[in-house]
C-alpha cells in the first residue's frame, strides 16, 4: 500500500548574522513552503536559527567519494599558495 | 468567585481560556497525525497556545488577588465558569475538522491580537504583541493547508468543504460583544470583537477562494461560550483535564 | 575483484583510526544493512515512544507539567525524524522502513510496550527510560557512521532535559502525600525491569553483538552500559525514598558497582515477539494515523502537482 512519498528536502540553518549556513539534516515536504515550516518546526526550537535554506536533495550536486583524489589532492602540494613559505625579513611592517 | 464579577477578570479569562482549550485538543492528536512533521506542527501549535493560556490566566490569576493561580483557575473552575469560544471546545474530528477550526480561530486571533497590543492596559498589550507573532505563524501553517486540501484533489476538497459548513455556525461567536466588551473597549481596554468581523471576513474569503473553497451557506448563530454556557463538549474535556488536581486536592505536582 | 578489495581496505582502516564513514563513501553491503536496521529502529522507538507519554498530556496535572511533557513528546518527534533522515542518507526511504514496522518487520524498542497507567508513569519515563537511552546514546556519538553519530549527538543534546524534567516530577511526588509516594513506588514496581531489560540480553545471547562492535556501530557491551544504568541510578533511587522491587539489589564493596538479581529475559522475548501489553494497540495505533491521514498526504501532493503544472 505504498503511495507517492512526500520529497526529501535537505536542511541548511545559518544561526546568527555572519556566519554561514550549516547542513543540519532533512526532511519530508510536499512542497517548497510546507518544507521552511517543517524545517522551523524541527530544527530551530531552542534558537538555533535566523536563516533557514530547504533545497529537494534531488537538486543537491554533490562531488563522489571515488573523485576525491583527483578533486582534493592536487591542493595539498602546492604550500606556495600559503603565506607561510614566505620569509620576509623581521622589521618589515604591515605584510 | 469574585472572578465571576469583576469585568476585567472575566475578559482575562476569556483571552485565557480559548487557547487553553484549543491546546487540549490539539494535544489529542500527539503520536496521531497523518504525518510525523505533521506532528511536530501541531504540537508547535499546541504548546505556544498553551504558553498564551498560562500568560492570560497567570494575568488573571494576579487580578483575583492571593489564593489565585493560573492552576487554581485551570483545574479549579467548573464547566460554567469557563469563558472560551465555543469553536474551540469541537471535537478534532478529522485532520479536515481540525484544520477548520484552527484556520477560523487562528485569522480571529492574528487580527484580535493586533489590536489588542494598543489596549491601555500594558499588561494585555504585551502578552497580546508575544502571541501575535505566534498567531502569524498559525495562521501561515494552517491557511497553507486550507489551500492545499481545498485545491488538492476532490476528497480533500470535499472533506474540507464539509468541515467548514459544520464549523460555520460557531464563527458568528467571535465577534459578539456583549456588555463586558463594550464597556472595556470603550476603556481602551478590550478590543470591540465587532471591528474584527470584516477584516476576519476578508482574510477568509480570500483563502477560501485560493483553496476553491465555497462560502458556507449556513447561518453563523451559536454563541454562549464567553459567557460559560458551552457545548456538550467542554464537560468531558474538563472531567478528563481536571481529573488528578480534583481526585488529590491540595497536592503539588 | 581488486577494487572491492581495496575499498575494503580503505574502510577497514578508516574503521580501525576512528574516521568517519561518510554517505557517499564505500561500504560493504552488510554495514550498510545492519546501520538501516539499527538506526531504523531506533528512530521507530521515538515515534511510537510518543504514544505512551501522549497518553497523559490531556490529564498532565499542572499546566506547566502540561507544557513540559507536550515539548517532550514534541522532542521525540524530532528525533524520530533526525534519525530517519540518517537512515535515508543509507540509500533507503523512510516510507519504506517505516511501513516495514507497521507491518511488524522492524522492531522498536521493547520497553514502549508497557501502559503508562499513571501520571507517576510519566515521571519515571522521563527519570529511567530516558535515563536508560541517554546512557546507550552517549556510546554512539562516537559510532563510526558519521550521520548517525552526528543524530546522536544533537538527540543527547535535547535529551538530558527529559530526564531532569521526569526526576523533578517524581521528586515532587516522592515529597508529596501519601497516595503521591504510593503512585511512584507503584511506577517504579512495574517499569524497573522492562528498563533494565532496554540494554537487550548479555552479548553471549545478542546475535549482533560482535559485528555491530566489530563496525563500531556498537562501543560497548550490552552489560558494561546497563550497569552504567544501574550504578548511575540507585542513588537516585535512594534519594526518593523508593525501592527497587528487587531484594538482590545491593552495593558491592569488592567491585564497586551495584549488583542485581537474576532479568527475566523471558518477559522481554515475549515481548519482542509481540505479546507485550500494548504491542498491539502501539501497533494498531500508528497504522491507523498513517491510513486515515492518506488523504491528507496525497492531497498535499496533488496540490503540489497542481503547481508545478501551473508553473511550468
Amino acid at each position: 500500500m505504498t503511495h507517492a512519498e512526500w520529497p526529501l528536502y535537505e536542511v541548511f540553518i545559518r544561526s546568527k548574522q555572519g556566519l554561514a549556513h550549516r547542513h543540519v539534516g532533512s526532511l519530508h515536504a510536499a512542497d517548497d513552503q510546507m518544507a521552511l515550516e517543517n524545517a522551523r518546526d524541527a530544527y530551530t526550537r531552542r534558537n538555533e536559527g535566523c536563516s533557514i535554506w530547504v533545497v529537494q536533495s534531488c537538486h543537491l550536486v554533490a562531488s563522489q567519494p571515488e573523485d576525491r583524489e583527483a578533486f582534493f589532492d592536487p591542493s595539498d602540494d602546492k604550500i606556495y599558495r600559503h603565506p607561510t613559505f614566505y620569509t620576509i625579513p623581521d622589521g618589515i611592517k604591515n605584510m | 468567585m469574585k472572578t465571576m464579577t469583576d469585568a476585567k477578570i472575566t475578559y482575562v479569562l476569556r483571552q485565557g481560556d480559548t487557547p487553553l482549550i484549543l491546546a487540549q485538543r490539539l494535544c489529542g492528536w500527539c503520536g496521531h497525525a497523518p504525518e510525523l512533521e505533521i506532528d511536530l506542527a501541531l504540537a508547535n501549535i499546541g504548546l505556544d497556545l498553551l504558553g498564551q493560556a498560562r500568560n492570560f490566566l497567570g494575568y488573571a490569576a494576579q487580578l483575583a488577588g492571593p489564593g489565585y493561580s493560573e492552576d487554581r483557575l485551570a483545574f479549579g473552575r467548573d464547566e460554567r465558569e469557563f469563558r472560551n469560544l465555543l469553536l474551540a471546545e469541537q471535537p478534532n474530528g478529522g485532520f479536515n475538522d481540525t484544520l477548520v477550526r484552527q484556520f477560523l480561530l487562528d485569522a480571529y486571533h492574528v487580527l484580535l491580537h493586533r489590536e489588542l497590543s494598543h489596549s491601555k492596559d500594558s499588561q494585555l498589550a504585551a502578552i497580546a504583541a508575544k502571541s501575535l507573532k505566534e498567531a502569524d505563524y498559525h495562521l501561515r501553517f494552517s491557511r497553507g493547508w486550507m489551500i492545499r486540501l481545498g485545491d488538492g484533489n476532490e476528497i480533500s476538497h470535499q472533506k474540507i468543504q464539509r468541515s467548514l459548513n459544520d464549523l460555520w455556525r460557531f464563527t458568528a461567536e467571535l465577534f459578539h460583544a456583549d456588555a463586558i466588551e463594550l464597556e472595556l473597549a470603550e476603556l481602551g481596554i478590550a478590543v470591540d470583537p465587532r471591528q474584527l468581523q470584516a477584516p476576519w471576513q476578508e482574510l477568509v474569503n480570500s483563502t477560501l477562494q485560493q483553496a476553491t473553497l465555497a462560502l458556507p451557506n449556513e447561518h453563523a448563530f451559536r454563541h454562549g461560550g464567553k459567557q460559560g454556557q458551552h457545548s456538550e463538549h467542554l464537560g468531558l474535556m474538563l472531567a478528563e483535564m481536571q481529573f488528578l488536581q480534583r481526585a488529590y486536592p491540595n497536592c503539588n505536582w | 575483484m581488486i577494487i572491492k578489495a581495496q575499498h575494503q581496505q580503505h574502510f577497514d582502516d578508516r574503521i580501525a583510526a576512528d574516521t568517519s564513514i561518510e554517505a557517499k563513501d564505500w561500504m560493504p553491503d552488510a554495514y550498510r544493512q545492519n546501520l538501516i536496521r539499527q538506526i531504523g529502529q531506533h528512530a521507530h522507538s521515538e515515534v511510537i515512544g510518543m504514544l505512551p507519554e501522549a497518553n497523559w498530556l490531556t490529564r498532565a496535572p499542572t499546566l506547566r507539567r502540561k507544557a513540559v511533557l507536550l515539548a517532550k513528546v514534541q522532542d521525540e518527534a524530532g528525533h524520530g525524524l533526525y534519525l530517519y533522515s540518517a537512515a535515508e542518507t543509507l540509500g533507503c526511504s523512510r516510507q519504506d522502513i517505516y511501513q516495514k514496522m507497521l507491518a511488524g518487520q522492524m522492531k522498536y524498542s521493547s520497553i514502549f510496550n508497557y501502559p503508562t497507567l499513571n501520571w507517576a508513569d510519566i515521571g519515571v519515563i522521563g527519570w529511567l527510560v530516558d535515563g536508560a537511552a541517554i546512557v546507550n546514546q552517549v556510546a554512539l556519538c562516537r559510532a563510526s557512521y558519521g550521520p548517525y553519530a552526528r543524530a546522536m549527538v544533537k538527540i543527547c543534546k535535547e535529551e538530558s532535559f527529559h530526564q531532569r524534567q521526569g526526576y523533578e516530577a517524581v521528586m515532587a511526588m516522592a515529597q508529596g502525600s501519601a497516595e503521591q509516594k504510593a503512585m511512584l513506588q507503584d511506577a517504579i514496581n512495574r517499569f524497573w525491569w522492562p528498563v533494565l531489560m532496554m540494554f537487550g540480553p548479555s552479548d553471549a545471547d545478542s546475535p549482533h553483538s560482535a559485528q555491530s562492535m566489530a563496525w563500531k556501530i556498537k562501543r560497548h557491551s550490552n552489560d558494561e552500559l546497563r550497569q552504567k544504568f544501574i550504578d548511575n541510578t540507585v542513588p537516585q533511587l535512594e534519594a526518593l525514598g523508593m525501592t527497587a522491587p528487587d531484594p538482590d539489589l545491593a552495593w558491592d564493596e569488592a567491585t564497586g558497582h551495584y549488583r542485581c538479581g537474576e532479568i527475566d529475559w523471558n518477559e522481554l522475548y515475549d515481548v519482542i515477539k509481540g505479546h507485550g501489553q500494548c504491542n498491539h494497540e502501539r501497533l494498531q495505533a500508528k497504522r491507523r494515523a498513517w491510513d486515515e491521514g492518506s488523504w491528507v498526504r496525497e492531497g498535499a501532493m496533488a496540490h503540489a502537482a497542481k503547481r508545478a503544472a501551473n508553473a511550468a
